[in-house]
């Protein structure tokens, strides 16, 4: 089957929502693919609440998020799933999304022709004005770590389990080991003492969390569940069903130190420790990859080094909260929709054209890892929002800004660490060469 | 149960028995201890087929795998197995190891290995770009391939029931009692009569010949552990080996046939028989000699590690011959490397064994040498696809993201007999990718409940207590 649609969103998750929204808020038309059986992403698992406090004002559960943005989508046309609407040429149709569920994004081609794949259609080919990035990321595994020992069943990623519990009402195990505490490892140690399980530990290999502080407290201390720090699981044991880990402490280089080796029975190990952005689309595509985020470079735009070709949420860069994900995927629906609109007026080599006037590249220094996007365009607006991660902690910190080695911005901040996303922003027209984002210890 | 042949064992060895006696008008049985065949070392070992320069002259193991390698293009081509003939290259880094090369070479031609050569370093780096340039020579014998080891054994598996195996799973054989005119042997639950047996039970096969007194040989496990990486981290095109010590054949990097690369084995004996861990030595050993051979593999796209057992013969060679206690009772033991090449003639050699201590073998005239693969959605054209969906919408379903396998094949493999997700994983690769079944693992488990009707809670992983569930949420 052939279609086209002004601006294809890969993923329904709260990035690929937030994005067809806005860009239909401009008048284009909205095909979003979604692999998994309806909209919602991740959002759909997350049960607990402490989403929206920033971008709605009040707190939300995972599904009461997505339900906002689904109600939006379907305002503007979206019958989940089974819709056939069909549009006319690029331009000329309402303004309207579409949503295929069921349906799994197989390609990407620099000239934005998106193969897709469900059952009811077959293979589908869309010819796209412009195309939004947003299939989010996947946890890493045990595989990926090269944690030694068996390979018995009961070894899960902390989200793969939070599906197994929320959406699916099963138990994955009795008596857990955490390994991470990222911020889903966290939830899921409430999660799972509240079905009756036993979360023995959560370790944590790094000397600080890359969670959020309150769902340390909320999640972990509150319940009594021991968090150490710098410690780590060497090894896995059990034949067919997990019957034990062996954990130890790290030293400084996170090298763990044999002598401190212990063995901790358990049936389940969950894994927290680590999201990685899911780009092999875009990789497909050839689109730049930052090696730091592991998701595409891209402007203030979110468009990435193919003209009309756009990232957002966590496929872009993990991010700590939804409501960061809305925004971005705001920007990249809004930017996707005009590049859409004025394709048929310029040649797309203009479009190639214009990436590439006034880029100005934005690095980060000292304790920021990366900063995105990591380039600015000819900005039309006023202002430019940098997000960053830095890759200790800081307490306090101090945050400089330059541009062409003059500082833009400057700002003292009590804390910073590796598990918030901090942002700040700068004026466009104090831009006068490379901007650079520095992180160093501020005086006590 | 009564047969004329009883196979102990469901490994690559036995499956390739199991079809070979299959052409003849014989009942055949097999029992196999685990819940699927490939369970042992057949599903973890290095994919090689070898061109056959690596043994001793005159050993079984030189004469076999040089048959075996003749025989693979066809057993796979019927069989619908993956089986490319990419070739390797032995790699010297200085004069010593080169020197070393040319004892491999007069080995091989020895063994009758076809078109060997000694290579130049730019020679070899035109084969393959991405090795090492510290490398001085190399070995190259473009006979030797990669295939897929359990496929392979499913597919022989499949064919072999086909034309008339009867295959007991979870069937450990536990007892064997002479009997006239043959054995009855303990097989999990069965009690299985057979005229003749075939001991193909791998790294257990020396417990094996005991139950009938037989200690003529034992058989100790050397661990072998890999690390694989994710697609296109690095496009090896050859299998590379370097000059081989006295474990095995040492540290190889190779390509797989679904285009993974992957470094190993280690070799490290151990005396636990069950021990598949894998080590942190082992992984730093791996990252270091696979570095050496090919310094751009990126280990940050490591997918998994695992490991295998060899099954070490202490005679030092295939164990083909009839037991001392009993010319009725047949061992194919002792079979480590080149065993995966070697099984095609292996079973030929055993059919002509059981035929010369008087089992009577007439050709089966319904005997179908094909067996067709599930159909890969991944590797369909855009027309192909288009017809199949329209066919059976499950193949527009996209089950596992990582290798885009669809609800179809999953659906194919569990009504082919998998019942545990590393069964559908060995089938159709669902959960084989990068987030190793993070994702597909649920809907898998779905899927072989819903063609079951086995409840959710009761599916395991790959069998016994390897439950992946332990219940419902409150």
């Amino acid at each position: 089957m052939e279609r086209k649609a002004d601006v294809v969103v890969i993923g329904a998750g709260p990035a690929g929502l937030a994005a067809g929204v806005a860009a239909a808020d401009q008048g284009a038309s909205v095909l979003i693919l979604e692999r998994d059986e309806r909209a919602g992403g991740i959002l759909r698992q997350c049960i607990h609440n402490g989403f929206g406090l920033h971008y709605f004002g009040e707190e939300l559960t995972g599904p009461e998020y997505a339900a906002r943005f689904i109600e939006q989508a379907e305002k503007r046309g979206a019958g989940m799933g089974r819709s056939s609407a069909s549009f006319g040429a690029a331009g000329q149709s309402p303004a309207t999304i579409e949503i295929l569920s069921d349906t799994m994004a197989l390609s990407l081609s620099p000239e934005r022709i998106v193969t897709a794949v469900n059952g009811r259609d077959g293979e589908i080919t869309v010819r796209a004005g412009a195309v939004v990035l947003a299939m989010g990321c996947r946890e890493r595994t045990r595989g990926a770590l090269g944690i030694a020992g068996t390979r018995p069943a009961g070894i899960y990623t902390a989200g793969a389990a939070q599906r197994l519990v929320n959406l699916e009402g099963y138990l994955p195990g009795r008596e857990l080991v955490i390994l991470g505490s990222g911020d889903i490892g966290l939830i899921m140690a409430r999660r799972m003492t509240w079905e009756g399980a036993s979360v023995k530990m959560v370790c944590e290999l790094m000397p600080y969390s890359s969670g959020l502080n309150r769902n340390i407290v909320q999640c972990v201390r509150d319940y009594d569940i021991p968090l150490y720090f710098s410690t780590t699981v060497t090894r896995v044991h059990g034949r067919e069903r997990v019957e034990g880990v062996t954990i130890a402490d790290v030293d400084e280089n996170r090298r763990p130190i044999p002598e401190t080796e212990r063995f901790v029975s358990c049936d389940t190990l969950l894994l927290s420790v680590g999201l990685l952005p899911e780009n092999e689309l875009t990789r497909g595509a050839g689109a730049e990859i930052d090696p730091v985020t592991g998701g595409a470079v891209v402007d203030e735009r979110r468009q990435t080094s193919l003209p009309g070709v756009f990232a957002c949420g966590n496929a872009l860069q993990v991010h700590d909260l939804v409501d960061h994900v809305s925004r971005e995927a705001e920007t990249a629906g809004r930017y996707a929709a005009e590049f859409a609109a004025s394709k048929t007026l310029l040649q797309s080599s203009r479009g190639a054209d214009r990436l590439n006037m006034g880029k100005t590249r934005v690095i980060g220094s000292g304790g920021t890892r990366y900063v995105v996007p990591q380039i600015i365009s000819e900005s039309p607006s006023e202002t430019v929002d940098l997000f960053f991660r830095v890759g200790e902690v800081f307490k306090p910190a101090r945050l400089t800004v330059t541009s062409g080695g003059n500082i833009i911005a400057s700002r003292r901040k009590r804390v910073m660490t590796p598990g918030e996303m901090e942002n700040i922003t700068i004026r466009t027209d104090q831009i006068n060469g490379e901007i650079n984002v520095h992180t160093q210890a501020d005086a006590q | 149960m009564e047969c004329d042949v009883l196979i102990i064992g469901g490994g690559v060895i036995g499956c390739a028995i199991a079809r070979e006696l299959t052409r003849y008008n014989l009942s055949i049985a097999m029992a196999e201890a685990k819940d699927d065949v490939s369970a042992g070392a057949s599903r973890a070992n290095s994919a090689i087929v070898h061109a056959g320069y690596d043994a001793k002259p005159g050993s079984a193991m030189a004469r076999l795998n040089v048959l075996g390698n003749d025989m693979y293009q066809n057993m796979c081509e019927e069989l619908s197995v993956p089986f490319e003939r990419i070739g390797s290259l032995v790699l010297a880094f200085g004069r010593e190891e080169e020197k070393e090369l040319e004892r491999l070479l007069e080995q091989g031609v020895q063994n009758g290995v076809k078109n060997m050569e000694l290579i130049s370093l730019r020679r070899a780096l035109e084969l393959e770009p991405q090795l090492s340039r510290e490398a001085t020579g190399a070995l190259w014998a473009p006979s030797a391939g990669i295939t897929s080891p359990y496929q392979l054994t499913i597919a022989l598996y499949e064919n072999a029931r086909a034309n008339g195996l009867n295959a007991y799973f979870n069937a450990p054989v536990t007892s064997i009692a002479f009997e006239s005119g043959g054995f009855s042997a303990m097989a999990g639950n069965n009690v299985i009569r057979a005229s003749y047996i075939v001991n193909a039970a791998g790294i257990y096969a020396d417990d094996i010949a005991r139950l009938i007194g037989d200690d003529s040989f034992t058989i100790s496990p050397r661990k072998g552990e890999y690390i694989l990486m994710d697609h296109e981290t690095a496009d090896i095109r050859r299998v590379l080996f370097r000059v081989p010590s006295e474990f095995g054949k040492g540290v190889l990097v190779a390509p797989t046939v679904d285009r993974n690369a992957f470094v190993g084995p280690t070799a490290k004996d151990i005396l636990d028989k069950d021990d598949t861990s894998t080590t942190y030595d082992g992984m730093r050993e791996l990252r270091e000699l696979g570095s050496r051979v090919v310094p751009s593999l990126d280990f940050r796209a490591q997918i998994t590690a695992f490991s295998g057992l060899r099954a070490i013969s202490s005679t030092g060679d295939f164990i083909l011959r009839e037991s001392g206690r009993s010319n009725r009772f047949i061992h194919a033991a002792g079979i480590s490397s080149p065993g995966l090449t070697a099984a095609p003639a292996i079973a030929k050699e055993i059919a002509a064994l059981l035929n010369e201590r008087g089992l009577p073998i007439e050709p089966n005239a319904k005997f179908n040498p094909r067996r067709a693969a599930i159909e890969r959605f991944a590797d369909m054209t855009p027309q192909r696809r288009a017809a199949a969906i329209k066919e059976n919408p499950q193949y527009g379903h996209v089950i596992c993201r990582c290798e885009t396998v669809t609800e179809a094949e999953i659906a194919q493999a569990v009504h082919r007999g998998a019942r545990t997700l590393d069964g559908v994983k060995r089938r159709v690769r669902a959960g084989m990718g990068r987030c190793q079944g993070g994702f597909c693992a649920p809907r898998v488990m779905e899927i072989i409940a819903r063609e079951t009707g086995m409840p959710m809670e009761t599916i395991t992983k790959n069998g016994g207590a390897s439950r992946l569930l332990i219940g419902k949420t409150r």
